[in-house]
């Protein structure tokens, strides 16, 4: 199984190619098309994130981290969630690009193949920017009564989290 | 605005309690490093990033994208109960939904804001249970290939970057359920 997992984004790559020869698509045109636009949202991330790993290098050292991680501690261990995950949880639904540089800085610091980081991985694999995705749908709608949709929203986050931690476990030992 | 008081606070809680724990002289160096940090992981995830961003591109161009929206058709019919003799609007979800699931983050959300656009003109101003729906899957991240935390792994030298692709799976099935479940509990207690 391990195996097929490693091999997902080759194997995808040969039938995405191979499906798009049978469509009479040019494959490398589009290819290096999509790559260069790979470039534009780099440099799009690039500064957002220039600005929050700094913001986070310096959380880090100062402490703050350890510190907000030892307060939620005993929530966080009931949920099975690691403590050092908390700073992620905290901006997770708010910034994409600081639950990035978070995300980033925890799998770097502790490891990508460790618990923490893969746990840190997941977490950002499985959740998504609740409270931007919200302003920008309901904003473009010009919806005011949003009614449950935030709870909701919220919910589904807090579940990831925690199965992500659980996956994680799961997976892995 | 928001994002300008989180980084002003990250910012002055470290300063302050960098100062108050006596590690002053290790926020000062960290302040250096981060930008720097920032700016080799870019450059480390750019590889895998341009890569599968190509592959995407594929994707669309030979139309994967739309064949796996007719496939999804029967069950966002189930999902979307309201407007499911609504062509257009489920014409709008359906590619919304497969755009996520491949990744295509950029094309997904302008699908997404279309349905969200053409579900409001049944109740003005006041999301209904269909438009909650549609928020709560958009919320809950779908990505079959999380290509950006990948290249995040591979750039910090992880043997297998897509080794957490089941954990990933399994971590987002429940996510949107419990996700859909609440909001399918909720509606029901909110009234409008």
């Amino acid at each position: 199984m391990g195996l097929l997992f490693t091999m997902t984004v080759p194997l995808v790559m040969m039938g995405v190619a191979l499906y798009a020869s049978a469509k009479r698509v040019d494959v490398y045109t589009a290819l290096v098309d999509g790559a260069g636009e790979g470039l534009g949202t780099m440099a799009r991330i690039a500064p957002a994130l220039v600005a929050l790993l700094t913001a986070v290098y310096m959380l880090r050292a100062s402490g703050a981290l350890e510190l907000a991680a030892g307060a939620m501690a005993p929530v966080l261990g009931w949920l099975g969630i690691p403590p050092e995950t908390a700073p992620l949880l905290m901006v997770r639904p708010v910034s994409g690009s600081a639950a990035l540089g978070v995300g980033a800085e925890l799998i770097e610091t502790y490891g990508p193949d460790s618990t923490v980081g893969r746990t840190a991985a997941v977490m950002l694999g499985s959740t998504e920017t609740t409270f931007y995705t919200i302003a920008v749908y309901f904003g473009a709608a010009g919806i005011r009564r949003t009614r449950y949709a935030v709870p909701a929203a919220l919910c589904a986050d807090l579940a990831g989290f925690v199965a992500a931690s659980w996956a994680v476990r799961l997976c892995f030992t | 605005m928001a994002m300008a008081l989180i980084w002003t606070g990250m910012v002055t809680v470290s300063i302050l309690c960098g100062l108050l724990t006596g590690r002053g002289p290790e926020v000062a160096a960290a302040a250096m490093e981060g930008a720097q940090a920032a700016v080799e992981l870019c450059i480390s995830m750019l590889g895998i990033l341009c890569l599968w961003m190509g592959v995407m591109e594929v994707m669309r161009r030979c139309g994967l994208a739309e064949k796996l929206s007719r496939l999804l058709r029967p069950l966002l019919r189930l999902l979307y109960p309201e407007f499911r003799e609504d062509q257009a609007v489920m014409d709008a979800v359906s590619a919304n939904f497969s755009a996520n699931l491949l990744g295509l983050g950029n094309a997904a959300t302008p699908l997404g804001i279309d349905a969200v656009r053409r579900m409001s003109r049944r109740s003005p101003g006041v999301a209904s249970d269909d438009m909650c729906t549609l928020v709560v899957c958009n919320t809950a991240s779908i990505q079959l290939l999380p290509t950006t935390v990948a290249s995040v792994r591979a750039a910090a030298g992880s043997a297998a970057p897509f080794d957490i692709l089941p954990a990933v799976w399994l971590a987002s099935l429940i996510s949107v359920t419990v996700g859909l479940s609440a909001a399918k509990l909720m509606a029901r207690l909110w009234r409008r």
